[in-house]
């Protein structure tokens, strides 16, 4: 339950303080830390020196930036819809199974999920690799003439992003989907329609509030994804993520990077918004 | 053959009989209610004859025509569940058309067709609402138009008002009764309320622990129970133990004769007396008559419409209702009256 309205005395007030001085610790200061270093001057050779320059911001404007920055968001939104393409009937399926079923299948999705990044990887970049690949297994088959290298490149990138996608979008909509009242679907076969056509017309829309959230989800997450890019990628497969930490961590240079985080950071503040924007205004009151 | 007809039906979760060997033919055009406890498997035999289950054991006919593995949204059938199950993210007029919408009705056809049937159940004029705007009467009208919008071979009800408030309930009963004959469209429902199937159905399907226990005309199983379970579940029953005698049953010691005896019993065999409570009468202690068992008052409930005695004869109690002019004018608790049963009001099941 949440509570819409204001605190009413101080004791209220106080509950708040909790909240707001972790909040204020973690959250506001780092970033107010960040959006500050990001107007600084760079001292070439050094460090930073407090100043107020649109520098790091003007040189973030090229044509390389933005290309960099339309990469990252596009393939950012393309394996979320991915994710949540594959997740939601998977997720679907699995909230129609018995439920001792269910717990083994929850058991195993974050089991996945204790797996680091850097696993994850290097995994996926052995796995697409020609010589120990799963082309091999192709190749054994008869379905291939010889092993193929499939990592680096986009294809890899977006395996490794699902791969570590799915198991958090399955989560954010597992809720959502067992509370679907079963009545609902077998309503709709009642008046004719087949199971395929009941998932689309009425198990779909009647869960469009998770969908959205998982996509929104998966979409920030693959946002900030660094080590994958520069694992499964080629170097113009590297996202702004990627380009941040390059930039703060071997080319010493805080303020460029902070910038950078600060534009990428609004940026998807203002997808998100205009998701969420769109998402009410088709939802019915 | 002509109606639905169920052969050697069972179904079982798991190790759970949840219906058992059950034979039924329902003709066309009728008001039938599956009456029961809950978990007599009811709902269970109205899911497969929708087929959104499949049975482990027999079939189902329609017309003559096996339908056991048909699928649902092949079967033609409509539906009200017992949650109403209205699609939330759909109005109120698209929900009833969405049927319509499945077999490709154009849009204006739809809105019209979805106009008469709220037209049909009296809701009007709550076509662009959403459903979550709606009272529960109003969802109830709402489910009842969506189920019929495609002119069902079946109509199937699973305890379609148990949401509803008592008063709203027995004004809907009526109005489904009366839909139903209007439509002359066979009706299936699931319901517990034994009231609700007295007012509603042509045939009532008595079911216990998976199985039919009687089927008949609401009154004919009133009146002429088959076992001890329907004199108990169908209205209020005084059950008594005893023995068959010649002429009738000896309870307690007391001969007690009876208009019919059943067929198949011999004189000893144990058995059950079964008196409804509005056909039993008081009469004074020592009052000589046939029939009459001597009793203590145990409890008297004045209703005001009807006082019901509660008389403890030996082992036994006997519940009597009256109209509050017959209440005699002695009536106390402790003390002694006699408890008559008319011969034509006993009805002998086997024990």
């Amino acid at each position: 339950m949440i509570h819409r309205d204001r605190p009413q005395d101080w004791r209220g007030w106080a509950a708040l303080a909790w909240p707001a001085a972790m909040l204020g610790t973690f959250f506001v200061v780092p970033f107010g830390i960040m959006l500050g270093v990001s107007f600084f001057h760079r001292v070439e050779g050094g460090f930073y020196e407090p100043a107020f320059e649109l520098a790091n911001y003007a040189r973030f404007l090229t044509p390389f930036f933005a290309q960099v920055l339309g990469f990252s968001l596009g393939i950012s939104a393309l394996a979320a819809l991915v994710v949540v393409a594959v997740a939601f009937p998977f997720t679907y399926c699995l909230t129609r199974l018995p439920r001792r079923s269910q717990v083994g299948f929850l058991v195993f999705i974050l089991a996945v999920l204790s797996l680091s990044e850097v696993i994850v990887g290097f995994a996926w970049s052995t796995l697409l690799s020609r010589t120990a690949g799963l082309s091999n297994l192709l190749v054994w088959l008869g379905l291939l003439a010889r092993p193929q290298a499939w990592a680096p490149g986009f294809w890899a990138l977006l395996v490794g992003l699902c791969y570590l996608g799915f198991p958090y979008a399955v989560l954010v909509l597992y809720p959502a989907l067992s509370r679907l009242d079963p009545e609902l679907p077998e309503a709709s076969r009642m008046l004719g329609a087949s199971p395929l056509l009941t998932f689309f017309l009425i198990v779909v829309p009647s869960q469009r509030q998770a969908l959205l959230s998982a996509l929104i989800m998966g979409f920030v997450f693959n946002l900030g994804a660094f080590l994958l890019p520069q694992v499964l990628g080629r170097p113009q497969h590297w996202t702004l993520s990627v380009h941040i930490t390059d930039q703060a961590v071997f080319q010493s240079n805080l303020p460029f990077a902070a910038a950078m985080a600060v534009f990428l950071m609004g940026f998807s503040l203002a997808l998100i918004g205009l998701t969420l924007l769109l998402g009410r205004r088709g939802a019915r009151p | 053959m002509s109606g639905l007809r169920i052969e050697g039906l069972s179904k079982s979760f798991g190790h759970v009989h949840a219906l058992a060997d059950v034979d039924l033919d329902i003709p066309h055009g009728r008001f039938i209610c599956l009456l029961g406890p809950s978990g007599c498997g009811k709902t269970t035999l109205l899911r497969l004859i929708a087929g959104l289950e499949t049975p482990t054991k027999g079939r189902i006919l329609l017309d003559g025509v096996d339908i056991t593995r048909v699928p649902a949204h092949k079967r033609d059938f409509g539906m009200v569940f017992q949650s109403l199950a209205l699609f939330p993210h759909l109005s109120v007029g698209e929900n009833v058309a969405y049927g319509l919408r499945v077999r490709g009705v154009d849009r204006a056809r739809r809105r019209q067709r979805a106009e008469e049937l709220l037209a049909l159940v009296r809701l009007p004029g709550v076509l662009d609402r959403p459903v979550a705007q709606l009272s529960g009467g109003q969802r109830q009208r709402v489910a009842i138009a969506r189920a019929l919008a495609l002119a069902p071979k079946l109509f199937l009800l699973d305890e379609p008002l148990s949401a509803l408030d008592a008063k709203l309930r027995e004004a809907m009963q009526v109005e489904l009764r009366l839909l139903q004959q209007r439509l002359g469209i066979s009706t299936i429902v699931v319901t517990h309320d034994q009231r609700e199937a007295m007012t509603m159905a042509d045939i009532v399907v008595v079911m216990d622990h998976g199985r039919v226990q009687q089927v008949g005309a609401p009154l004919a199983i009133y009146r002429e129970p088959a076992n001890a379970f329907v004199a108990g579940f169908i209205g209020l029953s005084n059950l008594l133990q005893g023995t068959l005698a010649e002429d009738g049953v000896r309870i307690d010691g007391h001969a007690v004769r009876v208009a019919r005896l059943p067929p198949g019993l011999v004189p000893g065999a144990a058995v059950t007396l079964s008196v409804r409570p509005e056909e039993a009468h008081l009469r004074p202690f020592g009052e000589p008559g046939p029939n009459r068992l001597p009793a203590e008052v145990a409890f008297v409930r004045d209703l005001g419409a009807s006082v019901e005695v509660t008389a403890r004869c030996g082992e036994a109690e006997l519940l009597v209702v009256m109209a509050p002019r017959e209440r005699p004018s002695d009536l106390a608790l402790g003390g002694r009256v006699m408890v008559e049963l008319p011969a034509e009001a006993c009805v002998v099941l086997a024990a």
